[in-house]
């Protein structure tokens, strides 16, 4: 899922500056499973920026609603009737949620509630872990399950460097090796032998660096 | 706020209290005849894991001056980690206080057995005297913030958070 930290809350009332009817809408998806821009989390947001607003002497009228996603036209839509009259809006889902809403409601002023992390498994609660950078050419076939672009420091392909010590990181003792997972992981699946193939260079052009990114289904748009 | 107007204040407190300990004490103490303050109003819940920030924020944006969460000594929750969830939410409430601009102080967690009924009195009292300390809740008087760096330099006895809140 897509984790997220709520911000601070007076970066959130500098943002909202001369803003008197406020809405603070919710994303009921990743958000919401990892506890930051959900509908208890809008609930709260609100109750903050509410209390805030009163001590400072602000008159800002705060509402809440959530939508399903906010990364779906049909979902932002619902939002359509809490959405009018509002002066802006503080948006709790990820960025892509965020630059949506401003998108489907221009020119409404949508600011962010959330600072968007990474794309992350859940390992317990209230602990989120990073797996994977969308790198858009997965490899994981070839390493046992186990991502070195998203999961080693350095996204090294080929290995652990020599800062592996331990079956931890070189940058933290929280931090486990990826390459020393993989190869653990190969052991046990009696695979290692496929970690000695020759692999060409990594090809980046469906990553990041190619500039933003674009998928089109022509099966699907019909 | 001057202290003129904390001294003759009678604060009114939430208490979120777990039916098979705190509210059971609260109970007993009743039966006992213990005398402890009237300001606080007892909101029974199956378990304090059932507590929620959100629950606490809504009685302080409602006027409450201090707002507590009373559950079963650690290691007895029936249903084996609300007490210690609840206890974990509370420092996280009080962090959003500080940044709304309200003292943290004017949230507790404490552990309060069933049996322990004098334990609840002084509790209570303690409580009392915190918000009787701190003074109206600003929401209720119209007043400004009174915490963090929305309330300018601070200073004064009301601004630093109590030294150890919860307690066995």
């Amino acid at each position: 899922m897509i984790v997220g930290e709520r911000k601070p809350l007076e970066e959130i009332i500098d943002s909202l500056e001369g803003a008197r009817k406020v809405l603070v809408a919710g994303c009921g998806t990743c958000v919401a499973v990892c506890m930051a821009g959900g509908e208890k989390e809008v609930g709260m947001l609100a109750a903050e920026l509410s209390m805030a607003a009163r001590l400072r002497g602000l008159e800002i009228d705060v509402t809440q609603a959530t939508a399903q996603r906010q990364c779906d036209r049909e979902y932002l839509e619902t939002l359509r009737e809490q959405v009018k009259g509002r002066d802006a809006v503080v948006s709790m889902a990820c960025g892509i949620g965020v630059q949506y809403m401003a998108l489907h409601y221009e020119p409404l002023r949508v600011v962010p509630g959330i600072n968007t992390d990474f794309m992350g498994a859940n390992l317990g609660i209230g602990e989120w872990v990073e797996y994977c950078q969308s790198c858009g050419d997965c490899l994981l076939a070839e390493t046992g399950g186990i991502c070195p672009i998203a999961r080693c420091s350095k996204s090294l392909l080929n290995g652990p460097c020599g800062g592996s010590s331990g079956g931890k990181c070189e940058i933290s003792k929280d931090t486990d090796c990826a390459w020393q997972l993989i190869y653990d992981r190969m052991a046990k699946l009696g695979r290692t032998d496929r970690l000695a193939r020759y692999r060409p260079p990594k090809v980046w052009k469906t990553s990041r660096d190619g500039g933003p990114r674009r998928l089109v289904r022509e099966d699907q748009k019909a | 706020m001057g202290d003129a107007s904390k001294a003759g204040h009678e604060p009114k407190i939430i208490a979120f209290a777990c039916e098979y300990c705190s509210y059971t004490a609260a109970d007993l103490a009743g039966s006992m005849r213990l005398a402890y303050p009237a300001s606080v109003r007892i909101v029974k819940v199956p378990c304090t894991g059932r507590a929620d920030a959100i629950m606490i924020l809504k009685a302080l944006e409602e006027g409450a001056d201090a707002v507590f969460v009373s559950g079963c000594q650690p290691g007895d929750c029936h249903f084996l980690k609300g007490n210690a969830r609840a206890k974990a939410m509370v420092p996280g409430v009080k962090r959003m206080l500080a940044e709304i601009g309200l003292h943290p102080d004017r949230v507790e967690f404490f552990h309060v057995a069933a049996s322990q009924a004098q334990r609840w009195v002084e509790v209570v009292e303690e409580m009392t005297s915190r918000a009787r300390r701190l003074g109206p809740n600003p929401l209720r008087t119209g007043g400004g913030p009174e915490y963090g760096p929305a309330a300018g330099s601070g200073g004064g006895e009301g601004d630093r958070p109590a030294e150890k809140g919860s307690a066995s």
